[in-house]
């Protein structure tokens, strides 16, 4: 059962990803990209991550993807114009290119996890149990990687300010 | 067990985010892409971390928070762009090249 919702979620996040990158209005793009973000969503619950579910539906459909939205209408990109898809030959070089990296990415779906490195079964679990969905995420966060999360918190703070100066007609 | 079809879904979507950054010309579109090789690279995250602990599913937050700082400063870059030369095409961002 949950093999298959999970292939269901992940043919309509290709279908959709595969409308994404063909579409030639930029609006009609986003818009399925959003559909894209849902279906990875759907996908991280199957794989018992419903809190970076959430997030997924936070802030990429909701923030990032209102971001993207608001620069397409407010250069107003959404109105039909000259197509900017590539010729033949960009298109060539995209197939050969995207075919060769899927080839050399196939065995990755086949590959098995060395025994010596995984946890016993069901340890994830048993820990989602005991501290909570949103505590097993937390724990780590703010203990082992107590650092990163502060050096991301900077970073931010670097592209608010970067944005702001950046966007500016004038300071 | 999930991890061989998670794996084999973010290969094919990393495939085409790569796929519309090589055949796409509009700024905004290249970085939609961008956007959604970064989220193949989180699915695979998550899939790993059923089997290898929960380190996997920290990081995918830090690949978020990356991922907006990146949106942030590209948009406010394209909208800089936009301002001087009135498109977000790439063809029309030659600057640098000789000639």
């Amino acid at each position: 059962m949950t093999v298959t919702f999970f292939w269901i979620f992940g043919v309509i996040a290709i279908g959709s990803a595969l409308l994404c990158i063909t579409r030639r209005n930029p609006l009609n793009s986003a818009l399925w990209l959003v559909v894209t973000l849902f279906a990875l969503a759907a996908l991280f619950v199957l794989l018992d991550a419903q809190f970076i579910a959430v997030l997924q539906v936070l802030v990429y459909a909701g923030a990032i993807m209102v971001l993207f939205l608001f620069v397409i209408m407010l250069l107003n990109l959404g109105r039909p114009g000259p197509s900017d898809i590539k010729g033949p030959v960009g298109l060539a070089i995209a197939v050969v290119l995207g075919g060769a990296l899927l080839f050399l990415l196939r065995p990755l779906s086949q590959a098995a996890l060395p025994t010596a490195i995984q946890l016993p079964a069901g340890t994830v679990a048993a820990l989602q149990q005991q501290q909570g969905i949103v505590g097993a995420v937390a724990y780590p966060l703010f203990g082992a990687y107590l650092v990163p999360f502060e050096i991301v918190s900077v970073l931010l703070l670097a592209a608010i300010v970067g944005a702001v100066v950046l966007a500016k007609r004038k300071l | 067990m999930l991890l061989s079809p998670a794996l084999a879904i973010s290969a094919v979507l990393f495939v085409l985010g790569v796929a519309g950054v090589l055949f796409r010309r509009n700024a905004i579109v290249i970085f939609m892409c961008v956007e959604l090789m970064l989220n193949a690279v989180n699915l695979t995250f998550v899939a790993l971390a059923q089997s290898l602990g929960l380190g996997g599913q920290v990081f995918v937050f830090f690949v978020m928070a990356v991922a907006a700082a990146e949106a942030a400063v590209g948009l406010a870059i394209i909208l800089a762009v936009y301002r001087h030369k009135q498109s977000v095409s790439l063809q029309n961002m030659n600057l640098l090249k000789d000639g």
